[in-house]
């Protein structure tokens, strides 16, 4: 396992240009459900606080604030890009999947079919001590989606 | 800002540490005899916890089996063995810090004993409240309109026992301010240590910022006014030589596997005077004279502060750990730590996007430095430098306040040891270069 495959390109991009980052700047849309879920790593000091937009049954809109390692922002970035325009169904299985890859210590591989573009964290599973930073964000959705979608 | 001061040994004809010593010291550690990531391993983490040497785990196992029996008690032949060499482990750790053999109270590290310090006062307060304890204890106690001083520079060990016993007494707890380079405030300490004052606490060097506190000065103004000092000696007794009457404090506490010895065995060091008259802080076995039904008398220090079946095998295992430091020398460990840390600061100051927090280079600091690199948070840096082989230590070093001060979440540590050599220092400062190139920042 080298550092690359941990570090991929896309996750170096992501944890520059920050899909969905700011929460001041994009209000929710009107007429939508929101749920905000704030969430902290007291390890690291990672910290996201995300915000998702839920109408007639699917995802709007994902917005978030935080700060952390490049591995917790980048997540948060694609979660933001591939989440929204999902069902709460989807969305909700496509986190749990990630789970799964996240937690498998490498022995779970991601499927691209369903991960998208967060099939890159894939090599993160290797590293324990990294679960946690591409996790907070999704758990964070995960919570805010639950929120939003019990009324 | 102080320049460095040119350590004693330097002075006298003893040789100072060189990186052939060193590597001859490194081979008494087998931990540090792998290769990580196909790569030799570089240890930079020991002021989180240090590595320990052969005869210490030897020392460790030997006792187990040779005369692990509980101390203090049985007449048989292990039973008197054993409390033998965990009493002689006392003395020898006494001896290393300019400590009474009764002010040298054992604990599982120094977060208990800065614990144990926090309980004995509030409980101090209890007690003079029902009359019990005598005068002496009056003045220990704590209340309402009375300050507890620490600074902004704590570890978290020794900022919440303070915190929580200004909660449990009504006390008000202050803060001395730090300057950008790391330094204490004496100014304005001078204003904040008042008649109020009943307790100062303060780092005798900072985990993360390097910075060597000036003891001397901060003992003066708690003594103006009767205040108690504290000092959390975790970085300062493993790498340097510390006599605690010559700083004159009231309390000292650290950790046995900062200085390689096991984890799970610290030691506070109290003034006898204080001990004595303290009220304990955990209660039960082997601290007793008389118990009935209702009540307990106490033993005078240190067993006063020992309930329980203590940790002999790691007190032993110290002992063997502060004779391996005095045997290299603690002056001369200071002085080649010395070295790494100015090393370590000089060459991390000539990197571009790298802030090194606390003192400069030239200025006297311990043998770490913690640093920001631009545009790269502290755990990608550490995983990328691990990546090397190289172990360091990133976050917030348990000192949330001190990083806010700063204007940072998380920072990247080094800190040496007597076995780092300038050729760890100069690899682990070749990989930082190229982490901002890595990154793309």
């Amino acid at each position: 396992m080298s550092l690359d495959q941990l570090y991929q390109q896309i996750i170096l991009d992501h944890s520059k240009q920050r899909h969905g980052s700011g929460l001041a700047e994009t209000p929710a849309p009107a007429g939508a459900t929101t749920g905000q879920s704030h969430q902290l790593n007291p390890v690291c000091g990672d910290e996201v606080t995300l915000r998702l937009a839920v109408s007639d049954g699917t995802v709007q809109q994902i917005s978030w604030d935080g700060a952390g390692c490049s591995i917790s922002m980048a997540s948060a970035s694609v979660l933001s890009d591939m989440g929204e325009g999902m069902s709460v169904e989807e969305l909700h299985s496509v986190i749990e999947n990630f789970r799964e890859v996240l937690r498998s210590r490498g022995k779970v591989h991601a499927d691209p079919e369903i991960l998208g573009d967060a099939a890159a964290f894939e090599g993160v599973a290797r590293y324990a001590a990294r679960v946690k930073c591409a996790m907070i964000s999704w758990v964070a959705a995960e919570d805010a989606l639950n929120q939003a979608t019990t009324t | 800002m102080t320049a460095v001061s040119t350590p004693a040994s330097l002075l006298r004809s003893v040789p100072a540490m060189d990186n052939a010593e060193v590597l001859r010291i490194r081979n008494d550690f087998p931990v540090l005899d792998q290769l990580i990531n196909g790569k030799p391993l570089i240890y930079l983490d020991s002021g989180a916890t240090s590595q320990n040497p052969l005869s210490v785990i030897e020392a460790e196992q030997e006792y187990y089996e040779q005369r692990n029996a509980a101390v203090h008690r049985g007449a048989h032949h292990l039973a008197v063995e054993a409390t033998e060499v965990f009493e002689d482990a006392r003395q020898t750790v006494a001896d290393f810090i300019g400590a009474n053999y009764e002010e040298t109270v054992w604990t599982s590290n120094a977060t208990e004993g800065l614990n144990l310090v926090s309980y004995a006062l509030s409980n101090a307060a209890l007690w003079a409240a029902q009359g019990r304890g005598g005068a002496a204890l009056k003045d220990l106690a704590l209340g309402a309109g009375d300050e507890i001083v620490v600074t902004e520079m704590e570890h978290h060990a020794n900022l919440i026992p303070w915190q929580e016993l200004a909660f449990r007494t009504g006390a008000t707890l202050k803060y001395i301010p730090i300057t950008d380079d790391g330094a204490l405030r004496l100014d304005v300490a001078a204003e904040i240590v008042g008649e109020r004052t009943k307790v100062l606490a303060f780092s005798h060097a900072s985990n993360v910022l390097g910075t060597i506190n000036p003891v001397a000065e901060l003992v003066a103004l708690a003594r103006r006014v009767g205040a108690l000092v504290v000092l959390d000696a975790c970085q300062s007794v493993p790498h340097m030589p510390v006599n605690v009457k010559d700083l004159d404090v009231d309390f000292a506490a650290f950790s046995g596997h900062k200085m390689l010895a096991p984890t799970g065995v610290g030691v506070l060091y109290g003034k006898q005077e204080l001990l004595d008259v303290l009220p304990p802080f955990l209660t039960g076995g082997s601290m007793i004279t008389t118990v009935t039904m209702e009540r307990a008398e106490y033993l005078p220090a240190p067993q006063r502060f020992e309930a329980g079946t203590q940790r002999i095998s790691q007190a032993v295992a110290l002992a063997t750990a502060v004779n391996y430091l005095a045997e290299t020398g603690i002056e001369r460990i200071h002085a080649w730590e010395s070295t790494l840390g100015q090393r370590l600061v000089k060459g991390l100051e000539s990197i571009d996007g790298i802030r090194v927090v606390g003192p400069a280079s030239g200025s006297e600091r311990i043998g770490l430095a913690a640093f920001d690199v631009a545009g790269v948070h502290a755990h990608d840096v550490g995983q990328f430098l691990d990546d090397r082989g190289i172990a360091v230590r990133v976050g917030h070093h348990c000192a949330q306040p001190l990083h806010r001060r700063l204007g940072l979440t998380a920072t990247t540590r080094a800190s040496t040891y007597l076995y780092n050599t300038t050729d760890d220092v100069d690899a682990f400062l070749d990989a930082v270069s190229g982490v901002r190139a890595y990154f793309q920042a």
